[in-house]
């Protein structure tokens, strides 16, 4: 006779359920509350980005990629753009760089807010979440000041930007920024140091680094585990390797080196780290044209190439393949929402449902994102 | 190390098996498919080249009458180094052995080309459809794709040259 | 109270022992049903305007005299009752329809009967029994078969996670918590809410108010012991995981709508004024004023005692608008290895104090 065992019990999380971030169906094995194994299905939102793109000019698959990751589109924007003109071997002017810079980093702590306060929501505090989101607004504005749009941006083009900076906008984002720094404090003060909040997440779903380099895991989820990868810091793009800032990894702070804690506490140290290098873009944005002379038809030379970019979730890397006519022949995007992913499977065994929800919202993913 | 180099080292321990092709660029290497996982274990576990991070896995179709490809970009957290492997398979009948287990991201990524080029993973331990749904007929991505009628009784539209959509 | 006075005073007119019971439970029961029903209405709003004055929102605008131009929103929580009464009451095709639909009348009962011995004022409490502490408590629990059988009927197994959680957590904190109300028995020498209250008359060190709470400090323990265990009686946050949405979507209640659902509603808050009132009773002073000696007659003990309740009440909002939610294990970790004990130990320390001092 074996151990007896009581009948396992499938579970379907989604594909409509209030933690799932989106479209996203989980079907967890378990034994009362204790999770077993979780088998992910995507794809409830695949929109085939991808064979879009091949049917489309090079100019045109720009708003696709917005709507992929909808939470961070200029940083979408962002990382085709940057493969595109390394496919071109060419330059933008410094402006460009500069303004290309502010509105990454701008995206980026917008969708840190939004992440740390979906985050809390996962977790039951509701009131840090409406805080930050108040925060993401004015952040949003900005947005809107710029290129009209709030959520999709279709901002950055190949060679260039689709408008200057408006009037007055290093002043305005300098008072942002003044007004938000001290805020971070009191963020930390209504979710962080919650004692409930660190018995929640602090050794919890602990992804080692092997583990999380083995399965792909990029971004703050990977530096939570405690490894210095930063594309901005090591394959710089663009101008990052002008700027002066630190890398936050995790350190265990109140539990395991890469528990839930650690991936939401480096999140909230890049958010200050974004903050310093808006100051020194702002500071230093030269003057200049926005707008690199180009055909209308992009014709980039035959030849493939696949450059990542660290977008809010991680290494977001395109795969661009031309053959010589104005549209993709092959477009790849290697999304860091897809990989985080994967790994809920490994972590997740042995905790209750629960910590699924607890570590499904700690790797902050991107339904849009995966399912493309 | 340079691409050079570890292209090097990839012919030293495994001569005869990169493949030389024009238009390829110089990170770029393409390989022989039929002893692929123990290269790429040897990728991944020789000290001096180390890649144990499988960037990104890309599918791509060469063409009407062309072969399939399957390409790995690999990346070393320890050496700060990377490469493309281009592996070809053949049209009718594409398969390559699956790196899923020395990978781990692999599972996903291969799935993935599975579902939108039908490039059969051999060892892969759960070889399903990722994005499509599991009836989903032919491989999407491939350049002589022809798109269903109809999916459970829904029209699936098409696109027009001239017209747009219908 | 009432119910003893009205049969007494229908004993003057005639002798019809149970039609004069039956009256008499029935002129009682109609305003505490309107108590119950108003104090869900006004908690409500007040929740919501709580909640969004906490999270810097200002909660519901449109609503109230002068429609979309209303200031407060003050009649939000009745557009609320009128959409939940004309909602279509749903119920799942697989469900077991018998418990299903009786689930909600379970639970709504056993937080009716507990309000009948709330002690509201000196006059004013439906029952008077002289087991009233013991009676709250009893009537408490039925309220979890209901919650089961919601759970079991829905045949949703989000349901069933949140009936089981709820089952495990009330049936859990029931036990600090009566651990705890025994303290101002031990103290009172009496399980009648009415002499309980009375035994608090006075002061304390000639300032504070002869309370319960302020009478030792094992007592000022028990009373958050006993506070804390009534908030995760009553299923709010930080406990509120039989039905923490995030996870379990709408634990128990997943299937429900319209006015079964509602039922649900004014059952919770029902229970929360249940809980506080005991709180208010046994630790608080009850309708006893704060100053002693001053504004004690008459209306004034409803008033004080109103006051300690919502104050009581509010204090469970602000809990839930701040904290996170513990997990289930942390939860019974809490109770069973950290509240038991202390309870347990404050059994015994006000015992030795009461041998001392008393």
């Amino acid at each position: 006779m074996g151990v007896v065992k009581g009948d396992q019990m499938i579970l379907n999380i989604g594909p409509q359920h209030p933690s799932t971030h989106g479209v996203l169906r989980l079907e967890v094995m378990t034994d009362g509350e204790i999770v077993s194994e979780i088998r992910p299905h995507l794809g409830y939102l695949h929109r085939c980005f991808e064979k879009h793109s091949e049917n489309v000019t090079y100019e045109q698959v720009i708003p696709f990629t917005d709507r992929c990751d909808y939470l961070a589109a200029m940083n979408s924007n962002f990382g085709y753009v940057v493969a595109m003109e390394e496919l071109m071997e060419i330059k933008v002017p410094e402006r460009v760089d500069y303004i290309r810079i502010i509105m990454g980093e701008l995206n980026r702590i917008a969708s840190h807010l939004l992440a740390l306060g979906v985050y809390g929501l996962d977790i039951g505090a509701f009131t840090p979440f409406l805080y930050m989101l108040r925060d993401r607004e004015r952040i949003l504005d900005m947005f809107e000041y710029t290129c009209g749009a709030r959520l999709l941006y279709n901002y950055m083009w190949v060679g260039g930007v689709s408008h200057d900076l408006p009037k007055d906008f290093e002043k305005i984002c300098i008072g942002f920024l003044d007004y938000f720094e001290p805020q971070i404090e009191e963020y930390n003060n209504l979710l962080t140091y919650n004692k409930i909040f660190v018995e929640r997440t602090a050794d919890v779903g602990v992804i080692p680094a092997d583990v999380a380099v083995s399965y792909g895991v990029t971004g703050p989820n990977l530096r939570g585990s405690g490894v210095k990868w930063d594309v901005r810091k090591d394959e710089p793009y663009s101008i990052y390797d002008r700027f002066e800032f630190d890398v936050p990894v995790g350190d265990g702070h109140f539990g395991t080196l890469g528990d839930c804690f650690d991936r939401y506490w480096v999140r909230m140290l890049e958010i200050k780290e974004s903050v310093k290098i808006l100051r020194q873009a702002l500071k230093d944005i030269p003057g200049g044209d926005v707008h690199q002379m180009l055909p209308k038809k992009i014709r980039p030379p035959k030849g493939s190439v696949y450059r990542r970019t660290e977008s809010p979730r991680g290494d977001l890397g395109y795969y661009i393949m031309s053959d010589g006519t104005p549209t993709p022949y092959r477009v790849k995007m290697r999304s860091p929402a897809f990989t985080a992913l994967s790994v809920l499977d490994e972590v997740s065994r042995g905790w209750m449902i629960s910590d699924v929800i607890a570590i499904l919202g700690s790797l902050d993913i991107v339904l849009g994102e995966i399912d493309r | 190390m340079t691409s050079a180099e570890i292209k090097a080292a990839i012919d030293s321990q495994y001569p005869g098996t990169i493949v030389e092709r024009e238009d390829l660029a110089d990170h770029q290497v393409e390989l022989k498919g039929d002893q692929w996982l123990d290269m790429a274990t040897f990728l991944k576990n020789d000290p001096n080249l180390s890649f144990d991070q499988l960037e990104c896995l890309t599918g791509v179709d060469t063409g009407e009458d062309g072969p399939l490809e399957t390409r790995y970009n690999l990346h070393s957290m320890e050496h700060r180094h990377k490469i493309e492997v281009v592996i070809s398979h053949d049209r009718e009948n594409p398969k390559v052995a699956s790196i899923e287990q020395l990978w781990r991201i692999g599972d996903w990524f291969e799935r993935e080309t599975y579902d939108m080029y039908g490039i059969v993973y051999e060892g892969h331990r759960d070889m399903r459809r990722i994005l499509c749904p599991d009836d989903w007929e032919g491989w999407p991505l491939r350049k002589d794709y022809e798109g269903q009628e109809s999916y459970h009784g829904i029209v699936v539209p098409k696109m027009k040259e001239e017209d747009g959509w219908e | 109270m009432t119910v003893d006075m009205l049969m007494d005073w229908f004993a003057t007119i005639g002798d019809f022992p149970i039609l004069s019971f039956l009256l008499a439970v029935v002129i009682s029961g109609v305003p505490l049903f309107l108590v119950m029903a108003l104090n869900a209405m006004v908690a409500v709003y007040v929740e919501r305007k709580v909640s969004a004055f906490m999270m810097d929102r200002i909660g519901p605008m449109g609503q109230g005299p002068g429609l979309h131009a209303g200031k407060w929103g003050l009649l939000q929580t009745a557009a609320d009752a009128v959409k939940l009464l004309v909602k279509e009451d749903t119920i799942p095709e697989t469900s077991d329809k018998l418990l299903f639909k009786m689930a909600p009348f379970i639970i709504f009962i056993g937080a009716f009967l507990g309000l009948a011995a709330v002690p509201f004022s000196s006059v004013l409490q439906v029952a008077d029994f002289n087991v009233g502490v013991f009676y709250i408590i009893a009537v408490g629990s039925i309220g979890v078969i209901g919650i089961v059988m919601a759970g079991w009927a829905s045949n949703n197994k989000w349901s069933l996670y949140g009936a089981m959680r709820s089952a495990a957590q009330i049936i859990s904190y029931e036990i600090p918590a009566g651990l705890s109300i025994i303290i101002p028995i031990m103290m009172a020498g009496t399980m009648n809410l009415q002499e309980m209250i009375h035994f608090q008359e006075g002061n304390v060190w000639g300032i504070l108010p002869n309370w319960i709470i302020f009478n030792n400090p094992f007592t000022f323990i028990a009373f958050f012991i006993f506070f804390i265990s009534a908030v995760a009686e009553t299923n709010r946050t930080p406990f509120d995981i039989p039905e923490a949405e995030s996870e379990l979507v709408a634990g128990w209640m997943t299937e429900y709508s319209g006015f079964r659902w509602a039922v649900f509603f004014l059952s919770e808050y029902a229970n929360m004024l249940v809980v506080s009132g005991l709180a208010v009773a046994g630790f608080l002073g009850g309708w006893q004023s704060p100053i002693p000696g001053m504004f004690d007659t008459g209306a004034w003990g409803l008033f004080w005692f109103m006051s300690k309740l919502i104050f009581l009440i509010f204090v469970m909002m602000w809990f839930r608008w701040t904290f996170p939610r513990l997990r289930v294990d942390q939860l019974m970790h809490v109770c069973w290895k950290v509240f038991i004990p202390i309870a347990m130990f404050n059994i015994f320390g006000v015992g030795i104090w009461k041998l001392i001092f008393g």
